[in-house]
């Protein structure tokens, strides 16, 4: 628990792919209203569970991973299990839809 | 449920801000609830507005709406950033429950829930959605350097988003099914002298190609019937905006089109202690600065409707 983790193209190898908990890891840019908007809920995601990481990538400071994973669309948020995404949810969306999209790793 | 309010607004653009600051500065002591996702409405994915009055040299649409909001809040407007599941407008005291299951109830009721984003409804737009379809060039734009892309639509928000997205792109198609822009001179004016905009009349999408992304559209056009593909990476669409009057439909009267119908000028709606403002009503101006103003309008509406309870 506690706030999301701060990624980057250089850390996301050790902190998302080899982590040992699924990870959730926001796709996002300063330049994005909608990003801005889910931004706190996934505070508050991250606060309140445990089973999870959430992380926050800059897409603006780290292309390089980004664009392996062709994003194209912010914010997305690919949940990422034994180095594979294992789930893709793109848009903001209000919490309880969040949270339900996220149900079977919470 | 707590005690009976004064007035609650559901909504939060220029529309639901400016009934906020309006209401709280009435000292009604406004609920006012936001959206959990879509707070500040559609200017929150926009860029520079340049035509809101008092702001000469232009404001970034989301500051806007941050000033706008912190406004209100400077008045004592409660501001809560959730969503409303459901209402209910009848009889004396109306009933408003948010995203976490409470109930709330209060006197009046000011609606300012604007509009959402019409789509093509094209099976495989919804499939290769986020996946180089896109309804927000300012979030999206960014992914598509150096390749070729479309917008499709006529209006403002088209213009803009074409105009905005040559800053990435090396080739925006505008496909617009009639021969002429809707949208304002100056804008229209932008987008017919930018070199990087190619303009595609008398056309309609009818289909987009993609396996798990956007490789390609295929347009008809809309006067001889013939087909033909255009190779781009990303469709974003402006067509056009729908009222989102899904919360109250089976309440309140709405016309065809889903607007809520108001006794123009004021912003009564047929129920009493309910008043609807911005572009939830509005088929014809849909501007930042007309929901501001219908939304001053429905804040006095309302204070007058507690006044003379």
């Amino acid at each position: 628990m506690g706030a999301p983790k701060i990624v980057s193209d250089a850390s996301f190898s050790d902190d998302v792919l080899m982590s040992e908990k699924p990870v959730v890891v926001d796709f996002w840019a300063e330049w994005c209203g909608p990003c801005k908007m889910v931004a706190p809920i996934l505070e508050e995601i991250a606060s309140e569970n445990d089973s999870i990481v959430i992380a926050k990538l800059n897409v603006d400071e780290n292309p390089q991973t980004a664009a392996s994973y062709g994003i194209t669309s912010i914010p997305t948020m690919n949940v990422y299990s034994g180095g594979q995404v294992v789930k893709t949810i793109i848009g903001a969306k209000p919490k309880a839809a969040l949270l339900a999209d996220l149900a079977e790793y919470l | 449920m707590g005690d009976v309010r004064n007035l609650i607004i559901i909504g939060s653009g220029p529309a639901g801000y400016t009934a906020a600051v309006y209401a709280a500065r009435a000292q009604l002591n406004p609920l006012v609830f936001e959206g959990s996702v879509t707070a500040g409405g559609a200017l929150m994915n926009t860029t520079d507005v340049e035509n809101y009055p008092g702001f000469a040299d232009g404001i970034m649409g989301p500051q806007l709406m941050e000033e706008m909001r912190k406004q209100a809040d400077r008045f004592g407007a409660e501001l809560v950033t959730d969503d409303v599941t459901a209402v209910d407008l009848n009889g004396d005291i109306k009933t408003v429950t948010d995203g976490s299951g409470n109930t709330h109830s209060a006197h009046a009721v000011v609606l300012a829930m604007g509009s959402g984003y019409r789509e093509l409804g094209l099976e495989n737009e919804k499939r290769l959605s986020g996946h180089g379809v896109s309804w927000c060039a300012t979030c999206d734009g960014f992914f598509f350097r150096q390749q070729e892309i479309a917008v499709v639509g006529g209006g403002d928000t088209a213009a803009e988003e074409a105009t905005f997205l040559t800053r990435f792109a090396d080739k925006v198609y505008l496909i617009h099914r009639r021969d002429e822009l809707r949208a304002s001179k100056v804008m229209a004016e932008r987008v017919l002298t930018n070199e990087k905009i190619e303009p595609v009349w008398n056309s309609q999408v009818v289909d987009v190609l993609g396996d798990d992304k956007v490789n390609g559209i295929v347009i008809e056009d809309t006067i001889t019937g013939d087909t033909r593909e255009l190779p781009v990476t990303g469709l974003f669409i402006a067509i056009g905006h729908d009222p989102r009057s899904e919360l109250i439909a089976g309440q309140i009267d709405l016309d065809d089109e889903g607007y809520v119908l108001v006794d123009a000028p004021s912003t009564r709606t047929n129920l009493p202690g309910v008043f609807a403002c911005g572009d939830l009503v509005d088929h014809t101006y849909r501007q930042a600065i007309t929901a501001a103003g219908t939304g001053c309008s429905a804040a006095l509406d309302a204070e007058r409707f507690l006044a003379d309870q």
